[in-house]
């Protein structure tokens, strides 16, 4: 098992080279975890001076004009080039492949192809945000963004479409994968969860990208060409464009939820030394999450001027989305009781998950409910709630996962200390950045506004003061998983202990990933007096 | 196309076979919604605009459009015919086929070309020369939904061309160990096929029935 002086896939070839032109499926997610990292941390900037800008009520750092720059850069850049492609393009890429014991994606060039589209819509982007930005909110309303908004949005529109193809290449990538690569032995019921909410994840990249594709598409000709599909005074129809940007842009939330529950769903069980509690039931909500998803579009739109009748069928369906959300809180819930429970730091980001996420999914019934969204729309209490969802639920996913997989994926061990202690500053700072904002909204605060009247300001300078604490929580990864890599000790093949095939080859693993295509013979998540009973015998 | 040699990831050429031919209806299924969304938002138009909307799809050039249907189903017979005899393992047939479909191709561009152009001398293309008091808004944004579909599909055609032109190259200098690489290029061919089988009824044939 201990051979590090043995090739892995980190040294098997070196110069930049085999790096910018590899097919190996992890070091094209090392290649991902560069790009997110980068823009997470440009996103991160525009809500630093978001919540520096807001600590006032009077406007303190630029013209309104720049606020609204802010946030459209921050919203464009955490939506499409950190969130939606977070989990799938890193831990997906790295980890799915070894989870069902393939030696790499079905199609590996199509998968560096996705990481260059990614990288170049990126950077598209920000250079439109950078020239001079764009002041329309993520959401690109019509008829405002093609006829009267100001600033670079053909570029930082025409960046988005790009990525959109790496979403699609990356999705269609994972699908053919789970259905064909998986090593004998490895039946759909003895998958891990990871790879159930990844496969499901990727049937709404494949179905629903395309229609933002269009969508886009469409909103540039209007622009470019200055004909009329959408503008209302040219004869078009608003509320189609809002019809098509949520048809992709809400199962878009899925997309960014369901890889972060899939992660939980692996470090529960391997942290309180037991089965997944009904694993049947977690996978299924994880496709009924996807199938239901496309189904909810409709309650961006309560107060958009759709018929009331269509208002109901949508109210009734997002309750109903709700219902496998739940069942997977109560299952991860269940799998802890009588387990033995440890709290390294990737439990502990994975508790920070469930607390977080219910908060946000309950405000999502208030959200749901016709009457109470007529009074909350637009306001700080939707901020709260999809930032409880994408920051709380996604984020802490994301870092839940990376703190897990990090052994495997570098080969070292980090200082569980201040991995702890970053996880708990992560979770008291996002609460008090957030919460403070369900009440702001309950109070009338409308999102995207510069100056608010001055009693607000307690609750802005409490959300201020949380976002300064969750900052550091999420720069102190940067330092001591950077200090991992030069001098963490060396990690063993199996430091948790957990029971997926990952965990029977090397740390980091060699290029091929196993010795030889491993035969599993049981289901995942299975321990016997706290000893892992894993899912192959050493591959 | 990888069929040059077994790709590591795997075991068997079968499981190539299947596999590769999974990736191909997964890209279809995203191209079914690409296209799909622009069907919906004509169609919403269709309905929203009603008599006005169908008035202005009696301007577009039925006969050609009938003539270009024809043409491409052909291809399409041409295209399986092609697949058909690759998988027989004939040598020469494959190659006339698949130059048989992607001459057809050409000819439906060029024929859509031409339709392109009398639009252009009725003034009716959108942006560049819409005789907005001659045809009035609502022809102008079925003009726009009519050049974005059929441009669209264009595009798709000549990268199908491009694709069929390509592997009749390779089979005739016998640079192709057998595979897959025909029929997924088939599948993608119909494809773009049946996409125009949607948009030749939808755009061409809109209230003529009398």
């Amino acid at each position: 098992m201990h051979a590090p002086h043995r090739e892995s896939y980190l040294s098997a070839t070196v110069g930049i080279r085999s790096w910018l032109l590899t097919t190996d499926h992890k070091r094209i997610a090392l290649l991902y975890f560069a790009g997110i990292t980068f823009f997470f941390f440009i996103g991160g900037m525009a809500a630093t001076l978001i919540r520096l800008e807001l600590i006032t009520p009077q406007p303190d750092l630029g013209s309104p004009d720049f606020y609204n720059r802010l946030f459209t850069m921050h919203g464009i850049i955490m939506v499409w080039f950190f969130l939606i492609p977070s989990i799938p393009t890193t831990m997906g890429n790295f980890i799915l492949p070894m989870m069902i014991g393939a030696r790499d994606l079905a199609f590996p060039r199509l998968n560096l192809t996705s990481w260059y589209l990614y990288m170049a819509g990126g950077i598209i982007t920000i250079a439109a945000l950078l020239l001079g930005g764009v002041d329309t909110g993520w959401t690109f309303y019509e008829p405002y963004s093609t006829f009267y908004a100001t600033g670079y949005i053909i570029l930082a529109v025409f960046g988005i479409f790009v990525s959109g193809f790496s979403s699609i290449l990356t999705g269609i990538n994972f699908i053919v994968t789970v259905h064909k690569l998986r090593a004998p032995g490895m039946t759909w019921y003895r998958l891990p969860v990871f790879v159930w909410s990844t496969y499901a994840t990727s049937l709404i990249l494949v179905l629903a990208t395309p229609v933002l594709a269009m969508t886009l598409l469409m909103l540039l000709a209007e622009r470019v060409f200055h004909v009329g599909i959408f503008s209302p005074q040219l004869g078009g129809d608003p509320l189609l464009f809002q019809h098509m940007f949520w048809f992709y842009s809400h199962p878009a939330v899925y997309i960014m939820i369901l890889p972060s529950m899939g992660v939980i769903s692996e470090i529960v069980p391997c942290f309180a030394r037991k089965p997944l509690f009904g694993y049947e039931f977690v996978v299924w909500c994880s496709i009924a999450i996807a199938a239901i998803g496309f189904l909810v579009w409709g309650h961006h739109m309560f107060v958009a001027g759709q018929s009331l009748y269509a208002s109901l069928a949508f109210s009734f369906l997002s309750y109903l989305v709700a219902v496998p959300s739940a069942i997977k809180v109560f299952n991860w819930t269940a799998t802890l009781h009588e387990g033995w429970i440890r709290f390294d730091a990737p439990m502990l980001y994975a508790f920070g998950f469930i607390g977080l996420f219910t908060i946000g999914g309950l405000t999502g019934l208030f959200l749901a409910a016709l009457a109470v969204d007529v009074h909350v729309t637009d306001t700080y209490f939707v901020v709260a709630h999809f930032h409880y969802i994408m920051v709380g639920g996604a984020v802490m996913g994301y870092f839940a996962g990376l703190h897990y997989w990090w052994p495997k994926i570098t080969g070292r061990l980090y200082p569980d200390y201040w991995a702890r202690f970053a996880a708990i500053l992560a979770f008291f700072g996002f609460n008090l950045t957030f919460f403070p904002q369900f009440i702001l909204g309950y109070l009338g605060m409308p999102r995207r506004y510069q100056s608010y009247p001055p009693e607000f300001q307690i609750w802005h300078v409490l959300s201020s003061a949380g976002a300064s604490i969750l900052a550091v929580g999420y720069a102190l990864p940067l330092f001591y998983l950077l200090w991992s890599i030069l001098r963490g000790p060396r990690a063993s093949a199996n430091p948790w202990g957990a029971t997926g095939l990952e965990w029977s080859t090397r740390s980091p693993p060699p290029p091929e990933n196993f010795e030889k295509t491993p035969t599993v013979i049981r289901p995942p998540y299975q321990y016997v007096r706290g000893e892992p009973c894993m899912q192959a015998e050493n591959g | 196309m990888a069929e040059d040699a077994l790709g590591i990831q795997y075991a068997t050429p079968a499981q190539e076979r299947e596999t590769v031919t999974l990736g191909m209806w997964a890209f279809l299924a995203t191209e079914v919604l690409f296209f799909g969304s622009l069907i919906a938002a004509y169609l919403n138009y269709r309905i929203w605009f009603g008599s006005e909307f169908i008035a202005a799809a009696s301007l577009t050039k039925v006969v050609l459009g009938t003539i270009n249907t024809a043409v491409l189903l052909t291809s399409s017979a041409c295209m399986a015919m092609a697949v058909t005899a690759r998988d027989a393992g004939a040598r020469r047939a494959p190659v006339l086929w698949l130059i048989a479909t992607a001459l057809l191709g050409l000819g439906f561009i060029l024929i859509k070309g031409y339709e392109y152009s009398l639009e252009y001398g009725e003034h009716l293309v959108p942006a560049l020369n819409f005789d907005l008091a001659r045809h009035g808004g609502v022809a102008e944004i079925f003009f726009i939904f009519y050049f974005c579909a059929t441009g669209l599909h264009a595009l798709h055609l000549l990268i199908g061309i491009c694709l069929v032109s390509w592997l009749a190259f390779a089979i005739g200098t016998d640079r192709l160990r057998p595979g897959s690489t025909t029929r997924l290029i088939g599948l993608y061919w119909h494809f773009v096929d049946i996409v125009w089988i949607f948009l030749f009824p939808l755009i061409y044939l809109a209230g003529r029935n009398g």
